[in-house]
């Protein structure tokens, strides 16, 4: 049999060396120091068209990750898109009055969710409901527009 | 006309019998976890040879592993303009499947077989028997320690198959490629999950290492006591644990995607 010393000693090396490499997985490669473990609260918002947002999209403030969508549904009365998303603590002075709309990161990129800070003194706080909200652009849409406008500009 | 469905019978029974024979001596070692309390120094031992003598192999595969994925991704995702993926790529891909399937069929390959054969012996030459005649356990004092040891084992050494491939992807991809270091790291930290992907490849790398080191230790203690028998049931631990991971995987992964 070995040295027992030398074993433990061994045996402390490869756990500490596996700990190590299960806390960089954790810390460094995951976000788990991001929305997952603290505290945050919940805001609803209504759009027309939420085509292309998924849950886990994030929601940014002038381009600064403050959250992530939670959950996209549709309302069976309004036929609108009910998204739910969990917003850090730390941004709680967010007035009531923002505007949302989704956005394209790039031309291909992805969808996400953009406030834009209004006035009002007051604050969102869990389970408000933005009532100002743009939706994201379809580019169908906006092709076949345009070229039902050149079309009818010929005549 | 009769036999052919008697072989069938007997098969299927044969089948049973053995996953009841398994299953049994499972709890039976799993029932030995307690008398460990007191014996610590024997699942040291067996950590040794298990765990840290995997180390060497599971670390250099995972390298090589990443440096593949690295090369293979940037060619594909280059076409696309995508490149600054890779990192993500990468990690999602070893974290989710590779690290635990990789580091599970390698440890069956190093330390399952190893631990069959060791069994085996222990049994071939009266070993055991032997220490039943002293009115010890040879369940509680070999089996157990060393199921308990491959169950702590599997998931650090996944752990570190995972993280040495994504430094060896990063120093293909970014070092030798040319993909830019802050995309790399930034892209994965903000699309791989804490709970979904990390989580999820630890909980699959501790049932892996449960099946293996279960198969192996069930292989070594009901295996021939001849040299032949040795033989057999460590090809056996083998072929079955590889063949069991990969089913298992597929089930793991449709249940928790």
């Amino acid at each position: 049999m070995l040295n027992s010393r030398i074993v433990e000693i061994s045996v402390g090396i490869f756990v500490a060396f596996g700990m190590a490499a299960l806390l960089v997985l954790a810390v460094n490669v995951s976000n788990v120091s991001g929305f997952g473990g603290g505290d945050h609260y919940t805001i609803v918002a209504n759009f027309d068209n939420a085509s292309g947002l998924k849950a886990r999209s994030s929601v940014s403030i002038a381009g600064v990750t403050i959250g992530r969508v939670s959950s996209i549904e549709v309302d069976p009365v309004t036929y609108e898109a009910v998204v739910k998303m969990t917003i850090d603590s730390r941004f709680k002075e967010v007035p009531i009055d923002s505007s949302v709309g989704i956005y394209t990161a790039g031309l291909l990129g992805e969808k996400y969710v953009g406030i834009e800070p209004g006035g009002a003194p007051d604050y969102l706080e869990e389970g408000s409901v933005i009532r100002l909200t743009q939706s994201s652009i379809v580019l169908e849409k906006l092709i076949s527009q345009f070229l039902f406008s050149q079309s009818s500009n010929k005549k | 006309m009769f036999d052919w469905f008697a072989v069938i019978g007997r098969n299927t029974v044969d089948f049973l019998a053995r996953l009841g024979a398994e299953f049994l001596l499972f709890l039976q070692t799993v029932k030995g976890f307690y008398a460990l309390i007191w014996r610590p120094s024997l699942v040291i031992q067996q950590l040794f040879s298990i765990g840290v003598r995997s180390m060497l192999i599971i670390i250099v595969s995972g390298f090589f592993v990443g440096m593949v994925l690295g090369l293979q991704g940037y060619n594909t995702l280059v076409d696309f303009g995508a490149e600054e993926s890779l990192g993500v790529m990468v990690a999602l891909s070893l974290v989710r499947e590779l690290g635990p399937v990789v580091t599970a069929l390698l440890f069956a390959g190093r330390a399952g077989s190893a631990l069959t054969a060791e069994i085996g012996l222990m049994k071939a030459t009266e070993q055991l028997s032997g220490l039943e005649m002293m009115a010890i356990n040879p369940v509680e004092r070999i089996l157990a320690p060393r199921l308990l040891a491959g169950i702590i084992s599997m998931p650090l050494l996944a752990a570190m198959f995972s993280s040495v491939g994504i430094f060896g992807g990063y120093l293909v991809g970014v070092d030798l490629l040319g993909v830019d270091t802050g995309s790399y790291w930034s892209q994965m930290q903000s699309n791989v999950d804490f709970h979904k992907d990390i989580v999820n490849g630890v909980i699959k790398s501790a049932v892996f290492g449960v099946v293996v080191t279960w198969i192996a230790i069930y292989e070594g203690y009901t295996c021939l006591p001849t040299s032949e028998g040795v033989s057999r049931s460590t090809t056996r631990t083998v072929v079955y644990s590889a063949l069991t991971v990969l089913g298992l995987d597929f089930l793991l992964t449709a249940i928790m995607l």
